[in-house]
């Protein structure tokens, strides 16, 4: 599992989980467009963790996993679901609730 | 046409066992009466689409597949539900007669409820549904299942957008599934024009099933029909279809055949004179008899007593009416004498009154099938069949098939099943509406004779299987005391019942009388005559003593007159001297004599 915490925080205001399977170009896409959109708003005040289906597929039963990559916002509730390699800003920015920090 | 199709269906069934076992490996799905029309069940290995309009069974077809698959084939299942919760589904399944919670912890079954909610999902870029594959993949592994249920996938093109990326994964997903060898299950709901809303049928192309409820006069029947099943014959026709307390089981089946054991042991009609028609001894047991007839010509009076007869020799009896309730044969039952109360008190007898149109034909035979099951009665009455008619609606070849069933069903269990019939007064007697008159083994026929101003009913049989039956008409009388059969006379004007026949027996009775009288009078006649004769013979008897013994006194008298002459010609000669010589002797008179 690669789980990656920023900022070691205990309690995150936001706490992403992004579903892939193996590390497909589209995979790795997904987690680059996040990392990127998340140090541009949420920096420090979020959690991302990566969950691999093909190491841990029993996981995908627990967040209705079907489409890959899907990234799950547990955090602030209520939980929302995003598709897609999050090549969108804008519409991962509405699909996380994320409001502008400017 | 029943005939036809089973003959049919054996062909089939031959070449499949010839050749089709080498080409096209088969999965057996358990549901009844599905395995025989397509000649052993749903191709294995491959996907098959499974698509019907809303309540039609899609559902539990897929569930019954898997879990018939776990209980009785030994191939674990995978049910992937878009739909209902595993709860439900275990739920349902239980009116079934499937624990599929029980199959779940045996790890027989594996049931995943996938759950899609369009409002908590975004969509940005490109994605594919590999998690959809890496779940059904996990749960497959998880039992090692063999077989797949996916219900139904089409609920995916609700909660995503790109219905390009769907397709294509369904596609991807419909070929992965053949890869791993599970003999999957796919369910789609039918769409306007297509088999399915979203026309996943074009990618699931081995087996499609369409499944159908249709409203007929106001009655639902159930329908499935094998559309298309790729590398395989298969029977191709509309199977009527229901689903009962043991799962679906699909009209007619086909595999019960003509193999059932049968019995040579006789029961009485009830009817001594109808006994006495049939060899004198009655059905032979196990038997399915029909009677037709018009209206009130007797008919449940027959079966009142067969029913009769057969709870007086302490079996079980279960009667279906579908047109008078039970306190209504009870009653009228005990107007001709029988009673038939005693014997629902003794718990020998089960009247089941329902109206025809109460439910479709499949119901109506499911809860047939679960009396029987119940109370497992040695003769069965139902009363009448041809009412049903309503039920069947424009297809009477549905009810055929579920008489057909139902006479399958009882030759099974060796139970005696006793058919009534209306035939309406314009048909021909011998051509009843409902085609079955071929499925039974003892036809008797109630007619009407019109005559002299009166209606009078009389009975024959019009075949028997096995037993030399009597050719006769019998006139059919509802007395007091039940139905006596009176022998039919036979008049110059041909068959008299009725006052006629009353008017013939007087008759016949006026004949012997007057023949008696006649041949009294002959005797009479005859005795004096031979009094007579005998007191002429008397007479001349009398007449011959008579002359005898004046016989007697003639001869006597003669001889007396000759001895006298004699002494006088002596005496004179003496008196003249003319014999000097005094030797000689003087002649002795003989003694009087015959």
């Amino acid at each position: 599992m690669m789980a990656i915490k920023k900022d070691g925080m205990a309690r995150p205001e936001y706490d992403l989980r992004l579903y892939v399977a193996g590390q497909t170009p589209r995979s790795v896409q997904a987690f680059a467009n996040l990392t990127k959109i998340c140090e541009e708003h949420l920096a420090g005040r979020y959690r991302i963790e990566v969950i691999d289906l093909l190491v841990h597929p029993q996981l995908a039963k627990g967040d209705q996993i079907l489409a890959i990559p899907t990234l799950v916002r547990t955090l602030p509730e209520p939980i929302r679901k995003i598709i897609g390699d999050l090549s969108n800003k804008e519409r991962v920015l509405v699909g996380l609730d994320v409001r502008s920090t400017e | 046409m029943t005939y036809l199709q089973r003959s049919v269906n054996m062909k089939l069934k031959r070449i499949s066992s010839q050749s089709m076992e080498r080409t096209l490996p088969k999965c057996p799905t358990g549901i009844a009466g599905f395995d025989e029309i397509t000649l052993g069940g749903l191709p294995r290995g491959r996907p098959s689409l499974i698509c019907g309009g809303a309540g039609c069974g899609k559902t539990l077809f897929g569930i019954e597949f898997l879990a018939r698959g776990a209980q009785d084939f030994g191939e674990p299942g995978v049910c992937i539900s878009f739909e209902e919760t595993s709860d439900d589904l275990a739920q349902n399944a239980i009116s079934l007669g499937f624990d599929l919670k029980a199959l779940e912890r045996a790890n027989r079954l594996f049931i995943d409820y996938i759950h899609i909610d369009k409002s908590e999902i975004a969509e940005t870029g490109e994605y594919d549904l590999e998690g959809l594959f890496i779940r059904i993949g996990s749960a497959i592994d998880s039992i090692g299942a063999k077989r797949v249920l996916l219900d139904t996938p089409e609920a995916l093109f609700g909660g995503l957008n790109d219905e390009g990326v769907l397709r294509s994964e369904l596609r991807r997903l419909f070929r992965w599934l053949k890869d791993k060898g599970v003999t999957a299950v796919i369910t789609g709901e039918k769409g306007e024009g297509t088999l399915t809303r979203h026309g996943i049928e074009e990618y699931v192309s081995d087996c499609v099933v369409l499944l159908d409820h249709r409203l007929q006069s106001g009655v639902v029947t159930r329908r499935m029909r094998v559309l298309k099943y790729r590398g395989s014959m298969h029977g191709t026709n509309e199977y009527p279809f229901l689903i009962g307390q043991k799962g679906i089981s699909v009209l007619p089946v086909t595999s019960l055949g003509l193999n059932h054991k049968i019995s040579d042991e006789r029961i009485s009609s009830g009817i001594p004179g109808l006994d006495e028609m049939l060899e004198g001894q009655g059905y032979y047991r196990g038997s399915s008899i029909l009677v037709s007839g018009t209206a009130g010509t007797g008919k449940s009076s027959m079966s009142a007593h067969l029913v009769n007869a057969a709870c007086a020799r302490g079996e079980a009896c279960l009667y279906f009416s579908f047109e008078e309730s039970p306190d209504q044969i009870l009653r009228n039952m005990r107007s001709i004498g029988i009673d038939l109360a005693r014997w629902i008190k003794k718990g020998l007898l089960h009247i089941h009154s329902t109206r025809p149109t109460a439910y479709g034909l499949e119901l109506h035979l499911v809860e047939m099938h679960n009396l029987l099951e119940q109370h497992k009665p040695k003769v069965v009455v139902v009363d009448p069949l041809s009412s049903l008619m309503s039920g069947a609606g424009e297809n009477p070849g549905d009810l055929t098939n579920m008489v057909l069933r139902v006479i399958d069903r009882l030759k099974q269990l060796g139970t005696t099943a006793f058919f009534t019939s209306l035939t309406s007064g314009g048909h021909a007697a011998e051509a009843t509406e409902l085609n079955i008159s071929s499925l039974v083994d003892t036809w008797l026929l109630l007619r009407d004779l019109e005559s002299d101003g009166e209606r009078n009913r009389v009975l024959y049989v019009l075949k028997s299987r096995g037993m030399a039956h009597s050719n006769q008409l019998r006139e059919f009388l509802m007395t007091k005391n039940g139905v006596e059969l009176r022998e039919a006379y036979l008049g110059p004007a041909g068959l008299l019942t009725g006052s006629a026949r009353v008017a013939q027996e007087a008759r016949e009775r006026d004949n012997e009388l007057m023949l008696k009288r006649e041949s009294e009078d002959r005797r009479l006649a005859l005795n004096r005559k031979l009094r007579a004769a005998e007191a002429q013979i008397l007479a001349l008897e009398a007449e011959r003593e008579a002359a005898q013994l004046e016989l007697k006194t003639a001869a006597i008298e003669n001889e007396n007159r000759r001895t006298s002459a004699l002494t006088q010609r002596a005496d004179m000669a003496r008196s003249r001297k003319v014999n000097s010589s005094p030797k000689a002797p003087r002649p002795q008179i003989p003694e009087a004599g015959v």
